[in-house]
């Protein structure tokens, strides 16, 4: 298999790939990504996330990392370290930019040929996961990213809604995305879904219920699970904090684990 | 030839308000929705609402027009009504499936704005309200060029309050700048939840930035309005129903009603400016 890709590539090392995906935006893919990626480092993983959100990359404010440069290496782009321990790398466009505020107007054909450069260019080593995380639609970028990593058969995709209708009709059709690119889909994450009052204790569903859990049903996916709105988790992302290791005990800590777990066993599963 | 033709339809419209936000997630379509039954409610207005968001249209939902379908007539295509006075268009109208994507790459996605707004019989409108996808893209840059042939008031910029929004959102607002479009102002949305048991407030989004008060007083651009979170807001918007008609009594009714307000007088405002200038 191996010679039918150019040299060693960049991704040679990598031992599986997926995607984050929805139709919709403002769901949580990025936060899901990120959790995602704490907790499978928590289990002795080295994991990497490409961001391909070309607009309104949030990867590296989530990591606090967002002032760092990117540099070259003989292979390509070297991949920012979120710390000492080397255990998450990331790449966005955010490194590329002079400045923060700078906005990124570019038209397809601009994204695309980026895009294929960031699968293609960044120089990751070995990692046991790629985690590309992704913007809302299904576009040029999702077209792109999937056409280029489809020779290194990623493992698949998960998909994040919020459990009101809205958002789960811009998934239905980010689900017929991943039938119609042979993309896997390794199963549904409601976030958002419910608020604890940590006053009272009284669960609000504020942006509804149960339609992520409907919709895995109905299309015959996993459901990963259920993420309650955790401002914890919210204030983790705004500083940039490790919330799986700093916040075991908040709402949302058992569901993001478990996520991770999941995904675990499904790799031991297809390795076995 | 083609310029001539976009100016030609969209003449009969008055005023043109795009709805945009650097962000995902934030209630754009919420907000267009509302701002289009808003200025509905004089039933002396004509009101049009126009879904740009090709791969997630979220505004046939809203407006309760989920499964309608499109006509053409000889004089164009006609705009699904939900009032008399408030017409919608959408790509969600031209599919045949809730399952159905729309996978396509940015020309195409743009020759279908261009249709959106060539072909589609608005008649004479008073509002014409465009509800875009987050970003700073192929729509983004379209809408902005094919209403150039037009006129348009300004944008009105949703944000939520947490620094991962307002990030997204300056870089939308240095596009408005690099466009020429004026900023009509921000709305900061989902700002704070009461609690309906114990009436404490969470700050579910926290501004640790200060929020878009601090963004706006950073820009030199106006903050519209601050809207809390109502768990009646989402349910409204998946039963295609208004939230200021089912929930009038709502803090966010109240601000919500407000910024419309505002956003009226500031296009009376503009259009009396442009009169004295003729």
């Amino acid at each position: 298999l191996l010679s039918f890709l150019p040299e060693r590539s960049n991704l040679a090392g990598v031992r599986h790939i997926l995607l984050v995906l929805s139709g919709k935006g403002g769901v949580g893919k990025s936060t899901i990504s990120t959790q995602l990626a704490l907790s499978l480092r928590h289990s002795g993983k080295k994991v990497g996330i490409l961001d391909v959100d070309l607009c309104g990359p949030s990867i590296p404010c989530m990591f606090r990392v967002q002032d760092n440069d990117v540099h070259q290496c003989d292979s390509g782009w070297v991949p920012v370290f979120v710390d000492q321990d080397k255990s998450i790398s990331l790449m966005s466009i955010g490194f590329l930019l002079e400045k923060p505020d700078d906005a990124v107007v570019w038209r397809g054909p601009k994204k695309n040929a980026l895009i294929k450069q960031f699968v293609a260019d960044v120089a990751w080593g070995d990692l046991d996961f790629l985690i590309v995380d992704t913007p809302p639609g299904t576009s040029d970028e999702h077209i792109s990213a999937v056409e280029a990593l489809r020779p290194y058969k990623p493992l698949g995709a998960i998909l994040v809604t919020t459990p009101q209708a809205v958002s789960v009709g811009d998934v239905r059709r980010e689900l017929t995305f991943c039938k119609k690119t042979g993309l896997r889909v390794l199963g549904i994450v409601e976030n958002m879904s419910g608020f604890v009052c940590p006053h009272c204790s009284e669960c609000t569903n504020i942006f509804s219920k149960g339609g992520g859990e409907e919709l895995a049903k109905h299309a015959g996916v996993p459901f990963l699970g259920s993420v309650p709105l955790d401002p914890q988790l919210s204030q983790s992302l705004e500083e940039g904090r490790d919330f799986i290791q700093e916040f075991p005990k908040s709402s949302a800590f058992p569901a993001l684990t478990q996520i991770a777990q999941q995904i675990l066993d499904g790799t031991l599963q297809r390795s076995s | 030839a083609e310029a001539a033709e976009l100016r030609a339809r969209l003449r009969s419209v008055k005023h043109t308000v795009l709805v945009l936000s650097g962000k995902g997630g934030v209630g754009k379509s919420t907000f267009s929705a509302l701002l289009a039954h808003g200025l509905a409610a004089d039933e002396a207005k004509q009101v049009a609402l126009l879904d740009i968001d090709i791969c997630g249209p979220s505004i046939p939902k809203m407006m309760g027009l989920e499964g309608e379908q499109v006509h053409q007539s000889g004089s164009g295509w006609s705009p699904v009504y939900v009032e008399e006075n408030l017409g919608v268009m959408s790509v969600g109208f031209l599919l045949s499936s809730p399952d159905d994507a729309v996978i396509w790459r940015g020309p195409k996605k743009n020759g279908l704005i261009k249709q959106f707004l060539r072909d589609v019989d608005w008649g004479e409108i008073d509002y014409l309200i465009v509800d875009t996808p987050p970003g700073t893209s192929d729509e983004h840059l379209s809408i902005v060029q094919y209403l150039s042939a037009a006129h348009i008031d300004g944008a009105v910029i949703i944000t939520t309050p947490q620094e991962v929004s307002l990030q997204d959102v300056r870089k939308e607002i240095n596009f408005c700048h690099k466009v020429k479009l004026p900023v009509i102002g921000v709305v900061e949305n989902m700002s704070g939840f009461i609690c309906p048991k114990c009436k404490n407030e969470s700050q579910i989004f926290p501004p640790t930035t200060g929020g878009a008060e601090k963004m706006c007083q950073n820009l030199n651009v106006s903050l519209l309005g601050k809207v809390p979170l109502d768990p009646q807001i989402g349910k409204s918007c998946d039963k295609g129903q208004s939230f200021l008609s089912e929930a009038p009594e709502s803090p966010a009714t109240t601000s919500y009603r407000n910024i419309i307000q505002r956003i009226q007088e500031y296009c009376d405002q503009h259009h009396f400016q442009e009169e004295k200038i003729i």
